[in-house]
């Protein structure tokens, strides 16, 4: 192997290029330190500024970007994904053409958050999407002017995805929120007391919006060609061509739990990485910030961005300044998580022929069957395809109340060259 | 041709020419319902997070197992899917 090339050093390694993890770069800068931003995605922006052909981002995304770009001492690699973790300060990477070995002093994680997807009857047809996946999607340049789309599920991003799929040309037929009407309403009357967010309210006027209607299920042959909706016990089809379904966010903690940091144990809660009040996790040198600790929303991400690229260079008395901020959106996310929290009768989502591990092909049938993740790993490979469990161990968490397994590397498929690089380099990066 | 605002590649031995900087997970989507994988159970499966996290729209780049939502269109590479495998 190409020593040269398989292994590289940097003060401050940043994992995800989002709006924490760039706070966190530009906050750090003027420290001097050597930083190094890595994101998995095209672009740096994460999901909610994520960039493409159709993608507007907003003047302070950009303003970011620009500000971190001017950084001589900031390095942001995109394409860029972990693939393991070798020995105390180094991680395995791998972009689109070769592996190599990161050494680091301090590591900051801004992993994000992912969807909640939720199996229901026909969730595995072309033509189903994730919401704030089909947000993506579009944003990427997926083509869909004049479809038919419903969008379901729970939370603030089934708006933002039915806005992305308008201005693409689509006709939003129904936006189906499965919180009541009560909470969602209750939920925009706090809004005025976050000015930056009372647009929101606004968009809650969508006359498609209906509050406490719940998806039954998706059908059609091939693909998608009608969805089934239920409000007030009344199931209603609507003909379409698309179905977009989010339940919410899970906080993206494998790499964290990989290194040994400690999760937060909030009652009820998805888990999280716990931090401490300059965004430390319980594991030293390693930092958090943003949707992994936590899922709070961009503008929360970005003063714990701040507050972490602050800290993980000892300015600690500056970071100080900026917890006000925190906690004030600490309280919104509170209200979000509150007003939209889920119903227990999604739990009668899934029939039993409806798969819960799309990896796999686990049906749901045969996971009540089973104790909890130990037994279900061992009777039917359930979370051990391609996803990790990433997409059926929240939903297995939700469903059948199942603590998410404990993440083992590789954190994603790895090429075969990219790990045998790293048992090339393993004996002489040993400290 | 390509051009500035295009770019050409080779989709399950099909020339496709599509907008410059979109993912492959979009151009995917050309020839409906724009299937990426096969499951173990046969299933048809498109994208669906988006977002690098469920991993269906998993393909072949160039002999190199890539995610096309993670994968920006680029000229001359060849891709595919494994899903229209014995009707071409």
């Amino acid at each position: 192997m190409n020593s040269e090339r398989d292994v590289s050093n940097t003060e401050l390694l940043i994992i995800g290029a989002g709006p924490a993890g760039l706070a966190a770069a530009l906050a750090a800068a003027p420290s001097g330190a050597h930083i190094t931003v890595i994101d998995d995605n095209i672009a740096p922006g994460g999901q909610i500024w994520r960039d493409g052909p159709a993608a507007a981002l907003p003047a302070q995304a950009l303003r970011l970007r620009e500000s971190v770009a001017r950084c001589a001492n900031v390095r942001v690699r995109c394409g860029t994904r972990v693939i393991s973790v070798v020995g105390a300060n180094a991680l395995l990477l791998e972009d689109a053409e070769h592996g190599w070995t990161q050494h680091f002093t301090r590591l900051i994680l801004c992993t994000g958050a992912r969807e909640l997807l939720l199996p229901f009857p026909g969730w595995t047809l072309p033509g189903v999407t994730g919401a704030g996946g089909l947000q993506a999607l579009i944003k990427a340049g997926l083509p869909v002017r004049g479809e038919r789309i419903v969008i379901a599920g729970s939370g603030p991003l089934l708006l933002a995805a039915a806005a992305t799929a308008r201005k693409a040309g689509a006709r939003v037929l129904r936006v189906a929120e499965q919180a009541s009407l009560g909470n969602v309403a209750a939920f925009a009357a706090q809004l005025r007391r976050w000015p930056s967010k009372a647009m929101q309210a606004l968009t809650l006027a969508d006359p498609s919006y209906r509050a406490g209607t719940q998806l039954v299920a998706a059908q059609g042959r091939q693909q998608v060609e009608s969805v089934q909706l239920r409000q007030m016990g009344r199931t209603s089809t609507i003909v379409c061509e698309r179905v977009a379904s989010g339940f919410g966010l899970v906080p993206n903690t494998q790499l964290g739990q990989l290194l040994g940091c400690a999760l937060s144990t909030s009652k009820g809660a998805a888990q999280a990485l716990k931090v401490d009040a300059l965004q430390a996790t319980s594991v030293p040198g390693i930092f958090a910030a943003g949707e992994c600790t936590g899922v709070g929303g961009a503008e929360s991400a970005l003063v714990q961005g701040r507050i972490a690229g602050l800290a993980a260079v000892n300015e600690t008395r500056a970071a100080q300044a900026f917890w006000p901020e925190r906690a004030r959106w600490k309280t919104f996310a509170g209200l979000l998580n509150h007003h939209f929290a889920l119903d227990p009768a999604l739990r009668q989502l899934p029939q039993a022929d409806t798969l819960v591990c799309r990896c796999e092909d686990v049906t749901h049938g045969a996971l009540t069957q089973c104790g909890g993740w130990m037994d279900a790993k061992l009777h039917s490979r359930c979370g051990m395809g391609a996803c990790q469990g990433r997409v059926c161990g929240a939903a297995a968490q939700f469903l059948y109340g199942w603590t998410p397994p404990v993440p083992r590397p590789p954190l994603s498929p790895a090429r075969i060259a990219t790990l045998l690089g790293d048992l090339a380099d393993a004996p002489k990066d040993k400290p | 041709m390509t051009s500035a605002t295009h770019v050409e590649f080779t989709l399950d031995g099909q020339a496709l020419r599509v907008p410059a900087g979109i993912s492959l997970a979009a151009a995917l989507a050309v020839h409906r319902p724009g299937c990426a994988r096969i499951s173990v159970s046969g299933e048809a499966r498109a994208p669906l997070c988006g977002m690098g996290i469920c991993q269906e729209c998993r393909v072949l780049v160039d002999g190199k197992r890539r995610l096309a939502c993670q994968t920006l269109c680029q000229d001359g590479m060849t891709v595919d899917t494994g899903t229209r495998a014995g009707q071409t």
